[in-house]
């Protein structure tokens, strides 16, 4: 079982970094809104920062393993083709984790 | 005077159940839409092997969706505390844009500023990003805020009592959380739709990936934000807009 004390402390740190990067603006406003490079980091980050979560919560799959990147490149073809054929958020999620879900499932079975 | 002053009151009270009640009929969509989602995050709390209370605490206390899915994962890996800091400070860096249009202005004393900033997720920040949210009183802003914070605490506990149930021979759940980040990765791609930046990141990832596993998260984030300072500067230099 994961130390409470360390969970507690792990929580209140990211709450802490959240408010305040949601406060401090607030604060120095008007220094921010000038800020060319603020603006031209914050309009590339969104989509790097995606792809770049994306990849690490598939860092254990093993790329060369049929039964680890086979259920994953699947599911993330079915999570990628729904959401630009559909584009609803709910339903991309879920059928792509209902088949990697399956798959994996019955393969550890 | 006396009869002003009571009739005054319940005209007062009248009023902010008004704003009450607009503030949740503008934040109802919301809290509907994010009802899957809270209960992904309650079910994965568990599946990782924390205990189920700490699935509303985290929803209450972090209160930024993707964050939480992260911190899940990070917790479960044992993560060092400076790795989850910095991993937040990337991850919910966008905030710092939403104080541009989020109408604060209108929500007046200390506290309830207090508040407001603390809730200002994504979904506050895209309810009153509209024209009229900045003639919006106090009370149906943090009414907003409030309803929100209520509904996603209360699907993330459900969450967590429905993960319980579900048999160990269940798994790979946690795909939930790859299938999140690649989806909000495909509607940022929409709002800026550059190659270069979707390669250039998953460049980062990769070389991350090999340099070390357990660290990928930091290293490839940091040359993420190095690899966009330089072409900055360098396209400052050449003096061209993009």
């Amino acid at each position: 079982m994961t130390d409470p004390w360390y969970v507690l402390s792990a929580v209140l740190v990211s709450a802490a970094v959240t408010w305040t990067l949601r406060a401090a603006p607030f604060a120095m406003l008007a220094p921010l809104r000038h800020s060319a490079l603020l603006a031209y980091i914050g309009d590339r980050m969104p989509v790097g920062v995606m792809v770049i979560l994306a990849a690490y919560t598939l860092r254990e799959t093993d790329p060369v393993a049929l039964a680890s990147a086979g259920p994953a490149a699947l599911a993330l073809a079915i999570t990628i083709g729904l959401h630009l054929w559909r584009g609803s958020m709910t339903l991309s999620i879920f059928a792509g984790t209902a088949a990697y879900v399956l798959i994996t499932s019955v393969i550890a079975a | 005077m006396q009869v002003m002053e009571s009739e005054a009151v319940p005209q007062v009270r009248d009023e902010a159940r008004n704003e009450v009640a607009a503030g949740w009929r503008i934040v109802l969509p919301a809290c509907v839409a994010v009802v899957p989602l809270g209960l992904a995050l309650g079910v994965l709390v568990v599946q990782s092997g924390l205990a189920w209370w700490w699935a509303p605490v985290l929803g209450a206390v972090v209160f930024a969706g993707s964050m939480e899915f992260l911190l899940v994962g990070l917790l479960a890996a044992a993560a060092p505390l400076a790795q989850i800091a910095v991993s937040t400070l990337l991850v919910n860096f966008r905030h710092v844009f939403y104080a541009i249009s989020f109408p604060m202005s209108r929500v007046h004393g200390r506290g309830w500023k207090a508040y407001s900033t603390f809730a200002l997720t994504d979904e506050a920040y895209a309810l009153t990003a509209t024209p009229e949210a900045a003639g919006w009183s106090r009370t149906r802003i943090v009414s907003i805020q409030a309803f929100f914070h209520v509904a996603w605490v209360l699907c993330v506990a459900v969450g967590a009592a429905l993960g319980s149930l579900i048999p160990p021979q269940v798994v790979g759940l946690d795909f939930a959380v790859t299938a999140l980040f690649v989806v909000l990765g495909i509607e940022a791609y929409k709002v800026r739709r550059s190659v270069p930046v979707s390669a250039l990141a998953l460049g980062c990832a990769l070389v991350a990936a090999l340099i070390s596993r357990d660290n990928m998260l930091l290293i490839a984030m940091g040359l993420f934000c190095a690899a966009l300072v330089c072409s900055y500067v360098l396209a400052a230099r050449r003096g061209s807009h993009d």
